[in-house]
């Protein structure tokens, strides 16, 4: 079991994204084994600022400091669904620390990809094409990946779009189990229901952070109102920096 | 050989050069559809295009210096591909991945002055066999440019197949996991370029990318997996090439045309009778299930 004993510590961070300041100056920690949510309005840079958690943006400004592995669920739509590769092997492509890209799968890691495909309810998929899934079969191939990688810091972005109810619910406790078991997830999500009901920290971003807390003191009506006053301005706003993929 | 064997095998066993042609595109046949099919998955298959068309200056720019000998005409190739290369993948940057119409244009430029180039060296002659190709023009440092480059190419799929694969399933993951899809790529992107010069003795550079795409294309009716597709499109090219000399030599048509003609048809026959989304594997299912 990999629980998490270093903090993830963002510092005064700015990140661009498509040439436009997409987080501004945020700073704070989401400590070890916390399970937050990142929520705010379209535009608000929620996925780039996952996405510079998990190294593929580099920051304009500022920096992340992450002592420890992280693994990142993409979402879904980033993904070529269409590609010809079987479940076992889309969920040993998580190995990819103990095998790089020259080694064998030993045959304990090919044991532990076929106990997650099964820890995720897809038994017997093994030689299955991924281009042959549902969306929330291929979602749960994803979060097989994510059990193999067996990585103390966990990023999901909009996990539970676009699947099914009961695939969302197994989804839900398989992310539940993580933070049991000590390590930080950190959720890119739309459904505010869910937030205040299973995800005891928030950070609400608006490019600026607006609140970063316990959910109930960050989702009030007063913060949820001047996220949407942000949004709204962003429109008019000029392209004043650079991009900088990692 | 008497009867319709003799039409098959007389070519071969009666011709060398039909022999060292048959050699060669099958060396050429080993490692370039596989690349194509990497590209298919990647959507560059319009990079194939542009890349082939982009050795054609170098290619031309040798032959003015020093005739139609190989080395200096591979060396040109190779030098206008890898510039070529650079250029399309900084276009794809510039234009966040909307490079296509630039590709177009930039490829279009390239055909023109690799012609302009070869006619100011040569006659008519000269030009259709660089762009598409003849059977007789398979020498010895043909046939060893077309082998070598079929080892290097099998050799350094076999190590970065699982980079390769990954970083077209899934960049971002990649990335993450620090895959170095990018170092990659370029590694990749100098092998298509090597293997379109490799296939243009006999192929010609306008027919050559057809011997790595066709196949390749092709061979998405045959499997579901990556590996499978890269058998199948290694067996047609295979047998593109073989139909295709034989048609070159029978009636007479340049031999890159040829092969790629034979290919198109297999194409054409996978699209109807292959297993994966064929015409009428679809139309039988939907018999079934109606």
């Amino acid at each position: 079991m990999k629980a998490a004993a270093a903090p993830v510590l963002v510092e005064n961070l700015t990140v661009c994204h498509e040439r436009r300041p997409a987080v501004h100056h945020l700073s704070g920690q989401f400590t070890p084994g916390s399970l937050t949510a990142i929520v705010g309005p379209n535009g608000a840079g929620k996925t780039t600022l996952l996405r510079a958690l998990a190294g593929l943006h580099k920051p304009q400004q500022g920096r992340i400091r992450a002592a420890e592995r992280v693994a990142l669920l993409p979402q879904a739509s980033a993904l070529d669904r269409g590609f010809p590769i079987g479940c076992l092997d889309a969920v040993m492509l998580g190995l990819w620390r103990q095998t790089g890209p020259f080694r064998a799968v030993a045959p304990a890691g090919r044991a532990q990809a076929e106990a997650a495909l099964q820890a995720v309810g897809l038994r017997g998929f093994q030689r299955r094409p991924v281009g042959s899934l549902s969306a929330g079969q291929f979602q749960r191939v994803l979060f097989a990946r994510l059990l193999v990688q067996d990585a103390p810091v966990i990023l999901l972005d909009e996990p539970f779009n676009a699947l099914d109810a009961r695939t969302a619910a197994e989804m839900l406790a398989l992310v539940k189990t993580w933070h049991g078991e000590g390590r930080t997830v950190v959720a890119v999500l739309h459904d505010l229901d869910l937030v205040e009901r299973d995800f005891p920290q928030t950070l609400l971003l608006a490019r600026d952070p607006i609140g970063w807390g316990p959910t109930a003191e960050v989702l009030t009506a007063a913060n949820r109102l001047r996220a949407r006053q942000m949004a709204e301005g962003w429109a008019d706003e000029a392209a004043d920096c650079v991009d900088r993929a990692a | 050989m008497r009867g319709p064997g003799g039409l098959i095998l007389d070519p071969f066993l009666d011709y060398g050069f039909m022999r060292r042609a048959l050699v060669g595109c099958l060396a050429v046949s080993l490692a370039a559809p596989p690349l194509g099919v990497f590209l298919m998955l990647r959507r560059m298959s319009l990079t194939a295009d542009v890349l082939g068309h982009g050795i054609l200056p170098g290619i031309a720019a040798g032959f003015l210096l020093a005739g139609l000998s190989v080395p200096a005409m591979a060396v040109g190739g190779l030098l206008a591909g890898l510039v070529v290369a650079l250029g399309a993948g900084a276009l794809s940057r510039a234009t966040g991945g909307r490079e296509d119409a630039a590709l177009a244009a930039l490829y279009l430029c390239a055909l023109a002055l690799g012609v302009a180039l070869v006619a100011m060296g040569g006659g008519t002659a000269e030009l259709t066999q660089l762009l598409f190709g003849s059977a007789l023009g398979v020498d010895d440092a043909a046939l060893l440019l077309m082998a070598a480059t079929a080892t290097l190419s099998l050799g350094v799929l076999a190590f970065a197949w699982r980079p390769l694969v990954l970083e077209c399933f899934d960049p971002s993951f990649a990335q993450a996991v620090g895959a170095r899809g990018g170092a990659w790529h370029m590694v990749f992107l100098a092998l298509v370029v090597l293997n379109l010069l490799a296939a243009f003795q006999a192929l010609g550079t306008l027919m050559g990318v057809g011997l790595m795409m066709l196949p390749a294309v092709a061979a998405r009716h045959w499997s579901r997996e990556v590996g499978g597709m890269v058998y199948a499109a290694v067996a047609l090219a295979a047998g593109a090439s073989f139909g295709g000399l034989l048609l070159s030599f029978h009636a007479d048509v340049p031999s890159g045309p040829a092969v790629v003609l034979v290919a198109g048809l297999l194409w054409a026959g996978s699209l109807l009778f292959g297993p994966v989304e064929g015409v009428t594997a679809r139309l039988r299912r939907r018999h079934l299930a109606g």
